[in-house]
């Protein structure tokens, strides 16, 4: 055969273009062959749109994924990072927020149940630049060290004095016993609220 | 967690008929969240019943009706609960923690399922969670296991001290099914040991819904105790506890109940020990005699003989306390 200058045939430019516009189809049938597999065998997400009363303000929100915990809204959505994700399975207190002023976790609430109640969370506690005292509380009685698990402790030390289960020490560490602090600052912790029920 | 839709059904009835195949109730959410967000449960539908199932607690004529949706705390405050069946308060308040028990609903407590970490840990095998792959508790880390009752299959406990309480007591549990049909399944019958079938908790008919738990007038009001032992003083499941009740006129036992948790698959009766109990005084040696009778029906693991020493001294103690309280 016939060479050129440079060395190539006319038959090795056809057979090369060829094949290399093939690969350039490949991907696209892959992806569609991807989606397809993926339609069959892996559930597709739902979303909602959501309408949420939080520290008495209403947030609207699109599309909320149904899966989404009251924690997750919270802090990822309404950007109140006050409320703190521990353990996410109910088992440290840290998300503890109020729900139409009773002390809940927020990991194991999922944010779709939650329209028609009102929210409180760290961030609604304090009026305006005024402190509510068990923060003022926290800060005397050095009720924290690391500060992290402080936001659930505050919420349910606040509802522990609400519910009156302050009568003792030994009944304060029961009711408070949904909030783990792994500083150990239980006894500034007992204090605060004892300075509180005063 | 695997994606999932979500409806909140506007009554029951609505709720019933949108229930089939893998679609779950969600009422607290305390448990069932927790098993989706860990992959053991993969719900595709949640039926939210929150508004639709009784939410009160009533009066009858035969006793009391806990609805449904009542939450766990209402029932540590309620006013009939504390001064006539203030066992079940008890043993509400002795579980999990104030922010669970403001959330979990009563007849979700009954449904949850057990804490066993070869149930949680989706890793390694259990029949409880995945059929036929075999029990890993059983040969296993088993000091929180079961110490009577349990099967080849399975060992794992049943860990609600509510249903301790219940158990203890005269009570059906009230159910609704797709044809509206209503049915009471008596207490007792109603959570199942594990046998050759420990992925199946309780008898509930699949398609159908708790709407309350009804517990007869009884004379336990003056002389109850729950005594709980657990890993750290709150906050804990049980390694033992014990549900007491005893009517007594004067000194003498007319009759007595004895219920525990953290030893069985179901909330466990020492009918026996019941048995032995009455007609006798009230007094500290038949007290241990009859925990005795109860100790010697267990039968332990490699890891959880102590609990079987342990549920002695609960029993006593329990029996103890009714005296006092």
């Amino acid at each position: 055969m016939q060479k050129n200058e440079q060395g190539y045939s006319r038959r090795f430019f056809l057979k090369t273009s060829s094949v290399l516009s093939v690969f350039a189809f490949i991907p696209r049938g892959v992806k569609a062959f991807q989606e397809q597999f993926k339609n069959l065998f892996v559930r597709k997400k739902t979303v909602l749109p959501l309408t949420v009363s939080i520290n008495k303000k209403k947030y609207s929100f699109k599309g909320v994924d149904s899966r989404t915990t009251l924690l997750d809204l919270l802090r990822e959505q309404a950007e109140l990072t006050g409320t703190k994700k521990g353990c996410d399975h109910g088992q440290c207190g840290a998300c503890t927020v109020h729900l139409d002023g009773t002390r809940v976790l927020s990991c194991l609430t999922l944010a779709a149940m939650v329209p028609g109640k009102e929210v409180t969370t760290i961030e609604g506690l304090a009026n305006g630049e005024q402190l509510h005292p068990m923060q003022e509380a926290f800060i005397t009685c050095d009720g924290f060290q690391c500060g992290y698990c402080t936001p659930g402790q505050i919420m349910s030390a606040v509802a522990c004095v609400a519910e009156g289960h302050t009568s003792s020490v030994a009944e304060i560490k029961e009711f408070m016993s949904g909030n783990l602090c792994r500083c150990g600052a239980y006894n500034g912790i007992v204090e605060s609220i004892q300075k509180v029920t005063k | 967690m695997t994606p999932f839709v979500f409806t909140k059904p506007a009554t029951v009835n609505q709720a019933l008929e949108k229930k089939s195949g893998n679609t779950q109730f969600i009422g607290g959410g305390t448990n069932l969240l927790d098993l989706m967000k860990k992959n053991i449960a993969e719900p595709e539908q949640l039926l939210d019943i929150t508004n639709v199932l009784p939410n009160a607690i009533k009066a009858t004529s035969k006793g009391i009706s806990i609805g449904a949706m009542v939450r766990n705390s209402i029932i540590t405050t309620d006013a009939t609960i504390l001064s006539q069946y203030p066992l079940v308060a008890k043993a509400v308040l002795a579980g999990a923690s104030p922010q669970i028990r403001h959330m979990a609903s009563t007849g979700g407590n009954l449904l949850q399922r057990t804490r066993c970490p070869y149930f949680y840990d989706t890793t390694l095998p259990c029949n409880k969670r995945n059929p036929g792959s075999g029990c890993s508790a059983i040969n296993g880390e088993n000091r929180m296991s079961a110490i009577i009752g349990w099967s080849e299959q399975c060992v794992a406990v049943h860990p609600s001290d509510l249903c301790i309480a219940l158990a203890a007591l005269d009570t059906v549990v009230i159910i609704k099914d797709k044809n509206k049909k209503t049915a009471a399944i008596p207490f007792n019958n109603f959570h199942r040991l594990p046998g050759t079938t420990p992925d199946k908790d309780n008898n509930l008919p699949a398609n159908a819904v708790i709407t309350s738990i009804d517990i007869a007038k009884n004379p336990f009001a003056k002389n109850c105790a729950y005594v709980k032992l657990r890993d750290r003083d709150s906050y804990a499941f049980a390694l033992v506890s014990v549900a007491a009740a005893l009517h007594l006129t004067g000194d003498i036992i007319t009759e007595a109940r004895l219920a525990s948790g953290g030893v069985a698959h179901k909330p466990w009766r020492w009918t026996a020990a019941e048995v032995f109990l009455k007609g006798k005084k009230a007094t500290a040696a038949n007290f241990a005699a009859a925990a005795i009778i109860a100790a010697k029906q267990t039968n332990p693991l490699a890891g959880n003989a102590f609990k079987t020493e342990m549920l002695k001294g609960v029993m006593q103690t329990a029996l103890q306390n009714c005296l006092t309280t």
